[in-house]
């Protein structure tokens, strides 16, 4: 999640009246022929963010970016940028610029003249234009390689030409269409890192585009998870983490167990959820009014539930049954544990001990416990 | 080395050395002979049962006489000239046409690339001949051409086309035509759409896109298909002496016209040596594009 380091204490935009966005979709509607690829959106970005647009592929999103970069028009609605309507504007004159996926690089230059390009087709002096180029190779490190053409540096280095080169016009806006997708893990962890770290300093705004939900947590402030061309949840990652508004966000983003039951109202937000013959109801709270009987899902993360070998004494919530399978995945062990009905609930628990010392194997019967405020309670 | 690697490099080099070294070393052989009245129409020839003296008064008698007569004579080199002339501009107009047509076929939906590369290469399947012959019927006084303009009432008169420069240069565009198109649709082909919107994206127009991206990386297309086009055209045949007229110049003819009316052997053979002295030239100068191209791929 990127820190929302600058004067406001919480950068937070998105909650302040008196901001205006930068960019405003308008019921936003983009069809290919009898394809819907975004269905009525209308969304709100501002300046300084770094806004991720999440979803499986063929959600929409990269339809959202090239409509903002000018390389498909909008179908019904309008965007805003700055307050005016892009729509007459052409992908040449507008304040945008966009990292492609492949990079886009142009392999008959050195790395020294992609990043001039743009700069050489704009008003800018040419002494000025080498003294910016300089500062965008410096500004990604890659000072060194000004002369190689793009065959002659590893994918790491190119994807900070991309970066260098979109960056060199100074746009209002950013567009990163899956920027780290060619990397490797390892690279692509320290990259998100400093592609924060880059965004902080240029003070650009910028929107990603990803399909990796954890890149999306790491890097954005406010995380849009989109699926079929519609936006299903807007919000800071803890918050889509957290408080996911419907089974899909909880689905999408980690790892999650889902049970579904029927509610019944106990407190002022409060709700009971009876999942299963014989098993004590589930407790959980929504902020949401929801009617007794509701057919509902109770989502709570794995990381969340507590697994131990006796009854807890006094959890909220607790449930047995059998370890079924464990996951072993060095930091962290993922039990899974199948209840009387045949459910499998997965509870995780940190190895702080060696492996030889694990209280649980297979077949060893267990108890799973979490409070009432672990959980949240879905409608939808 | 193991045999059959041998045998493979072996096989072309034994077709290369039996086809074209040897055919070579008797061309220069004659070019190197004087005139005689006699079969073969040269002399000296090599006579083995004189032993050591029939090899040594062999290559006394061998001179470069007939490259001398050619710098006396001003036809000769007013015809390589010419030839020169002529590969030029057919190569550039051919370039002019067929980097449309190749950016075209680039550009057409996926479906119907295949068509269109069909058509392009269609006409192969015609013999040269039947279609420079074609020509003849389309250009004429008479032809098909003059009817059609006489008929929409454009020209009065037949216009004069056929055994002209022009008619050469209708015919060496529209046959060596496929030869531009193809390498320049292979380069056209692979280039990346996502470049183009990147240009446009950093400020570029449509236009100047075309001239800062595309024309650039179709570069290795352009020079492929130009040395492809120009190499066979300096040598042509057989385009001028059935479309070109009496002032039509190029060494193709005259070395036809040594070879068969003269029956001067050795004048032809020294011409055609000279023409491949030429053609060398842009070969080597097309071999080491093509080697820097596939370096530059590595």
């Amino acid at each position: 999640m990127a820190k929302p380091s600058k004067t406001p204490v919480v950068f937070a935009p998105w909650e302040d009246e008196t901001q205006k966005p930068i960019i405003q979709f308008k019921n936003v509607t983009k069809r290919f022929g009898n394809f819907t690829a975004i269905d009525n959106l209308s969304l709100d970005i501002f300046e300084r963010e770094f806004f991720a647009l999440l979803g499986p592929s063929g959600c929409g999103k990269t339809t959202i970016m090239r409509m903002l970069a000018g390389f498909e028009a909008v179908t019904e609605g309008t965007i805003l940028l700055g307050g005016k309507d892009i729509s007459p504007v052409p992908p040449n004159k507008r304040p945008v610029n966009m990292m492609f996926q492949s990079y886009a690089l142009f392999p008959h230059l050195s790395v020294w003249d992609n990043i001039a390009f743009g700069l050489r087709r704009s008003s800018m002096p040419k002494d000025e234009i080498g003294a910016r180029v300089d500062e965008m190779l410096r500004l990604t490190r890659m000072e060194k390689f000004a002369k190689r053409k793009p065959h002659q540096i590893s994918g790491g280095q190119r994807q900070r030409v991309a970066l260098a080169r979109s960056l060199a016009k100074a746009p209002k806006l950013l567009l990163l269409d899956e920027p780290l997708g060619a990397l490797d893990k390892k690279l692509r962890h320290d990259t998100q890192f400093e592609l924060m770290d880059i965004q902080e300093k240029t003070g650009t705004t910028f929107v990603i585009v990803t399909h990796d939900q954890e890149e999306a947590m790491t890097v954005a402030s406010r995380v849009a998870v989109m699926d079929h061309g519609k936006l299903i949840q807007v919000a800071t990652p803890a918050a889509i983490y957290e408080t996911p508004n419907c089974v899909y966000v909880a689905d999408f983003i980690g790892d999650v167990n889902l049970i579904e039951g029927n509610s019944k109202k106990v407190g002022s937000d409060k709700y009971e959820v009876s999942w299963a013959e014989g098993q004590a109801a589930l407790h959980g709270s929504c902020p949401r009014e929801i009617a007794d009987g509701t057919r509902v899902t109770y989502a709570i993360r794995p990381e969340k539930v507590a697994i131990s070998a006796d009854k807890p004494k006094d959890a909220a919530n607790a449930i047995q049954g059998t370890v079924h399978d464990i996951a072993y995945l060095g930091n962290i062990s993922t039990y899974h544990v199948m209840l009387p009905n045949g459910q499998v609930i997965k509870a995780q628990e940190s190895n702080t001990r060696r492996l030889a010392n694990r209280h649980f194997t297979w077949e060893d019967p267990v108890w799973l416990s979490f409070t009432d405020t672990a959980g949240v309670i879905l409608t939808e | 080395m193991n045999y059959r690697r041998l045998f493979l490099i072996g096989v072309p080099y034994v077709w290369l050395l039996a086809l074209f070294l040897v055919p070579f070393i008797i061309v220069l052989k004659i070019s190197l002979s004087d005139i005689a009245l006699s079969i073969p129409p040269y002399t000296p020839t090599l006579d083995l049962s004189e032993g050591w003296a029939g090899i040594k008064d062999f290559f006394s008698k061998l001179d470069f006489d007939n490259f001398l007569f050619l710098k006396t004579d001003p036809l000769y080199w007013k015809a390589y000239v010419s030839s020169l002339q002529i590969a030029i501009f057919s190569t550039a107009i051919t370039l002019l046409v067929g980097y449309p047509i190749a950016y075209g076929m680039a550009r057409a939906p996926e479906e119907w690339r295949a068509t269109l590369m069909m058509m392009v290469i269609l006409p192969f399947w015609t013999s040269f001949l039947i279609r420079v012959y074609s020509w003849m019927g389309i250009l004429g006084k008479e032809g098909f051409l003059n009817s059609a303009l006489m008929w929409l009432g454009i020209v009065d008169e037949p216009l004069t086309i056929l055994n002209t420069n022009t008619a050469v240069y209708i015919g060496i565009v529209y046959t060596y035509l496929p030869f531009m198109i193809l390498p320049i649709y292979a380069a056209l082909d692979k280039l990346d759409i996502s470049l183009l919107e990147a240009a446009e994206d950093l400020g570029c127009t449509r236009t100047s896109a075309f001239w800062l991206v595309t024309l650039p990386l179709s570069r290795p297309g352009i020079v492929a298909g130009s040395f492809l086009v120009f190499i066979p055209v300096i040598g042509e045949f057989v385009i001028p002496s059935l479309l070109g007229g009496s002032n039509t110049l190029m060494i193709g003819k005259i070395l036809f016209e040594e070879f068969s009316s003269n029956r001067d052997w050795p004048v032809a053979s020294a011409v055609a040596v000279l023409l491949l002295l030429i053609v060398v030239v842009p070969i080597v100068l097309f071999q080491r594009s093509q080697e820097r191209q596939a370096e530059a791929q590595k």
